[in-house]
């Protein structure tokens, strides 16, 4: 179909493996690719390496120990270790601070199936363009973009001292930062746990944990549990912190409001039953800090624009298919961390670690075997301990109940809870995708990356049907993966 | 599902919609059938401009008129449910041939009656204050229209409600349910329903449905893009657009056109549109497109050059060869109306368009003659 010669590829440089995202994922496998003999480009977003799992303060100003507030830093520092050196010999080029805002499709006939990246500076306020090439071309591409932040609205969730999280966590180990005095987490999940703790080394109150799900849940699976014991010494680690801190540990609890006028003053409490609905209340707390944990959402943004099938996970988060070797359905993709499931950092490591010797295998590269079976055995192990957790500790089902019809469901478009029910009632709008279209959640700045997920979940129980991948899907497609300036947008060639 | 109605509708885009509403109107019990969800298709895939400005004198103009009028007097105490918003169009010419092809166009629609006014080149900024300075000529059109067109479909459908209209999401119609040549039903994914007309309003994909029938309607689909910016605070009043534009609306180049149409929405955020390409139903977001969009933006709005782009969208104008839409009976198929192929002018057109067919399904005589856009015109073309 194609006369002219494709302008954009001619002039960015063309690697073995691009690896996009510099978390657990993405460096175990720029690192992996790299020894096994490709070349390799790595481009993340962030500042410097570690992804949110090993978000840490600024190595250019360094403030005594590193790994303060970490599991696995070890890990971490061997794998920058050898990410230094292989940057030293130039096998692989390292590109912080870009972000791939748009994913170019291979041209039909290119062997093998080039996948081009087109990136812009990451950080709002820099000028774009001088940081970097503008576009690297992999002839396989690893898609490590982790996740961010599941948040469920509840009534209040919007004041100032509300944060997810995640966010919370971000703060205390990027920048040591408290952001208040007396906090309160929430929400279901094992994540809980470190963020608690975490604020309470820093030197924060931290007045309950609030579980909504149960931790007997995990016993439903206890080989699951067994098979990961790290994941146990861990949680005993936890758990003794709580106690140490005397943080009270609430389970089938949950934070059902939120109160105050220009900042968080207080919550309410609720008892819930196994299906989520408030049984009881539980009282009023004072607190200057929210932290609302439930779960994660994996990026699917670069996934989707290559075209590769996309699935509902366990948790109810849309994530890509790969098969027993991190292979996309897409020829030339590989996607390996939190965007084929959320699992954790280790997981993400081994997933990172396979995906590298598979697209050297893939391109020829002797690899072992048997390095190949261990990580898949790994994987697995930690894929059944994954669920487990996932299943024992669900978004509770009538989470809407919570609501009220003026809470806020989006807050970039300030849609509420009775807008969306009303795309629905009135209107008709049965999916999450006409809910959208009518009602506008998910239209504004944030692209959907807040409200997506729980106006996928309200569309769905609206209806009274389960939620489905399609209810999903909206939200991750999006053909700019970064917003752009028309100006950039305007400077390439316009011509196929 | 069996069950039989006078009128059963297939497809809830912008032309379902407007029949459903003008049918139920007439007290005709009516029955949508929809693959997908309401205003699933290309209906959700557009900018929602209803414009007389960008039409030619003929008979798509003449279709035009007659729909600005139902928008603003059959439809006006339903405009404000949909953001119905009457903001006018400004045509901008960047040289001193296009400043002259203006004048002419603009000669041309207003004997064919547009209100439109010249708009010499130290006037523009007092319509467009940020518009370039490098301008020749504009005209004003201040007939045209904006509407938010998937809460347009989805109101209409619910007020066909309200009259007692029945609606079936997610359910596709498989075949039709004939008597010889006669159309007298649908078979549907959920069943089958009988009636006495059929009305075809399936977009792109109405070939498809007029194929079950025995008849040929050939509507391919012609791909366009839009940019979305971040919003802003109101920084473009009118629909702002080059004279280029006019003339790849009524081209039937199969390669990538683009021309600039610039609009403001309610949300604050502006769409950039659009493009026209012939590529079949080919989803993959084409980034030469893109670029050629933003770049000849730019050239109208230097001041957006900073402006974000959140995000893009695009979609499958339904097209016929001659440009002009599909709409009545077809007396091939005795039973079959069709209501179609309204390309990138399907907002504006569905309400007149569907007013007349009305009009014709319950036997009156259409205020406009519809023999222009009769759905067998193409069999003569190509027999001769
Ligand atoms: C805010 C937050 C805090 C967390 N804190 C903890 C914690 O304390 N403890 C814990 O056990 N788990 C935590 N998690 C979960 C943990 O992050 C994951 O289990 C783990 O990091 C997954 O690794 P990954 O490599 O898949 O993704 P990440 O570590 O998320 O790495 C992804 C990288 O890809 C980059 N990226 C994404 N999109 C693009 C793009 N378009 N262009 C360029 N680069 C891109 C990102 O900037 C990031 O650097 C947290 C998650 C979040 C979202
Ligand atoms: C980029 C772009 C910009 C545009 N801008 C404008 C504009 O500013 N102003 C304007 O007036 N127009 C504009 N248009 C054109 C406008 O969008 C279309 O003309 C209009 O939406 C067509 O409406 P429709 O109801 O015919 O089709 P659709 O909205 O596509 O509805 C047809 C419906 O039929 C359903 N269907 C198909 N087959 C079956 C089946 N077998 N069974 C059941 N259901 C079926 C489909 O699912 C679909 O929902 C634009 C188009 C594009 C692509």
């Amino acid at each position: 179909m194609t006369e002219h010669p494709r302008d954009i590829t001619a002039t960015s440089p063309r690697y073995d493996v691009a690896v996009v995202g510099a978390g657990p994922a993405g460096l175990a496998a720029a690192v992996t690719a790299a020894e096994a003999g490709c070349r390799v480009v790595l481009v993340d977003a962030g500042q410097q390496p570690g992804g949110q799992y090993w978000r840490h303060p600024d190595e250019t100003a360094p403030r005594g120990d590193e790994s303060l507030g970490h599991h696995d830093w070890s890990t971490f520092a061997g794998l920058r270790t050898r990410l230094h050196g292989l940057v030293r010999r130039q096998r692989i080029t390292y590109l912080p601070r870009r972000q791939v805002w748009f994913v170019q499709r291979p041209s039909t006939g290119d062997e093998p199936p080039a996948h081009t990246l087109h990136l812009t500076t990451a950080y709002a306020g820099a000028d774009g363009g001088d940081d970097g090439p503008d576009a690297v071309t992999g002839d396989a591409v690893i898609l490590c973009p982790g996740g961010y932040d599941r948040q469920l609205p509840i009534p209040g969730w919007d004041l100032p001292g509300v944060m997810a999280a995640g966010g919370v966590q971000a703060l205390l180990k990027g920048h040591r930062t408290v952001a208040g005095r007396r906090a309160i987490v929430a929400g279901t999940g094992p994540f809980l746990l470190p963020v608690a703790t975490g604020l309470a080394q820093a030197g924060a109150d931290v007045v309950a944990v609030c579980e909504a799900g149960s931790i007997t849940g995990w016993s439903r699976d206890p080989l699951a549990a067994a098979a990961v014991p790290g994941k146990g010494r861990e949680a005993l680690e936890y758990a003794t912190a709580l106690i140490r801190h005397r943080i009270p540990y609430r389970q089938r609890t949950a934070i059902t409001a939120i109160r105050g006028t220009d900042t968080v003053q207080s919550v309410e409490l609720s008892r819930l039953d196994r299906e989520g609905r408030i049984r009881k209340q539980a009282g009023t707390v004072d607190v200057d800090l929210v932290a609302l944990g439930w779960g994660f959402t994996p990026s699917l943004e670069l996934v989707t624009a290559t075209g590769a099938a996309t699935r509902k996970d366990i948790d109810d988060s849309l994530v890509a298919v790969v098969d027993e070797e991190q292979r996309a359905t897409v020829p030339g993709i590989y996607v390996a961390g939190e965007a084929t499931g959320v699992g954790g950092a280790v997981l993400a490591v081994a997933e990172g670690e396979l995906a590298g010797l598979i697209t050297a295998r893939d391109q020829r590269a002797a690899v072992s075997q048997e390095s190949v079976r261990a990580l898949q055995k790994r994987i697995t192990r930690h894929r059944r301990f994954a669920a487990a957790m996932h299943t024992a500790h669900p978004v509770p089902r009538h989470w809407h109940d919570w609501l009220h019809p003026e809470t806020t469901v989006c807050r970039c478009e300030e849609v509420s809870y009775q807008q969306v029910c009303g795309a629905r009632d009135d209107l008709g709008a049965g999916d999450a995708r006409t809910v959208k279209l009518m009602a506008r959640p998910g239209m504004g700045w944030c692209q959907g990356r807040v409200c997506g997920f729980a106006s996928a979940k309200l569309a769905a129980a609206r209806e009274g049907r389960a939620l489905t991948a399609d209810d999903l899907r909206p939200t991750a497609k999006q053909p700019f993966a970064a917003p752009i300036s028309l100006e950039q947008l305007a400077e390439g060639p316009q011509h196929e | 599902m069996a069950d039989t109605a006078d009128v059963v509708i297939i497809g809830a885009g912008a032309l379902g919609a407007a029949c459903a509403y003008f049918a139920t109107e007439q007290g005709l019990r009516v029955h949508i059938v929809e693959r997908g969800e309401v205003a699933g298709g290309t209906t959700s895939a557009c900018e929602g401009n209803l414009l007389v400005s960008d039409k030619e004198a003929g008979h798509e103009l003449d279709l035009a008129l007659y729909s600005n009028q139902v928008w603003r007097r059959d439809l006006a105490p339903h405009n404000h449910l949909w953001e119905f918003e009457n903001k006018g169009g400004l045509i901008v010419a960047a040289t001193e041939s296009g400043a002259q092809n203006l004048a002419e166009l603009a000669r041309r629609q207003r004997d064919a009656g547009i209100d439109v006014t010249d708009v010499a080149a130290d006037e523009v900024h007092a319509y467009e204050p940020h518009l370039t300075k490098n301008l020749t000529a504009a005209a004003h059109y201040p007939q045209d229209c904006q509407v938010q067109p998937m809460l347009m479909a989805a109101q209409l459908i619910r007020i066909a409600r309200e009259r007692g209209a029945r609606i079936w999401t997610r359910t596709e119609v498989t075949d039709l349910h004939r008597d010889g040549d006669s159309v007298t039903g649908v078979v549907t994914s959920r069943g089958t329903i009988h009636a006495d007309h059929v009305i075809n309003a399936a977009g792109t994909w109405a070939g498809d449905i007029a194929q079950l029938a025995g008849v040929h309607v050939p509507i391919l689909p012609r791909r366009g893009f839009v940019l979305i910016t971040e919003p802003l605070p109101r920084t473009v009043f009118h629909k702002v657009y080059s004279g280029d534009y006019v003339a790849s609306t009524t081209s039937s180049d199969e390669g990538l056109q683009t021309s600039t149409v610039i609009e403001g929405t309610r949300a604050g955020t502006i769409l950039i549109g659009s493009s026209r390409e012939r590529v079949g139903f080919d989803a993959t977001v084409s980034l030469p497109a893109l670029r050629q969009i933003a770049a000849k933006a730019l050239i109208l709005y230097p001041v957006l050059a900073k402006t974000k782009i959140m995000r893009n969208y695009h979609g499958f104008r339904p097209y016929c060869a001659d440009h002009l839409p599909v709409i009545g009976h077809d007396p091939r198929a005795p039973g079959m109306w069709h209501a179609a192929g309204h390309e990138g002018a399907g907002i504006g057109l569905s309400v007149g368009s569907a007013k007349l067919l009305v009009q014709q399904l319950t036997g009156r005589e259409p205020d406009l003659d519809l023999t222009p856009f009769a759905p067998e015109r193409f069999d003569l073309v190509e027999a001769s």
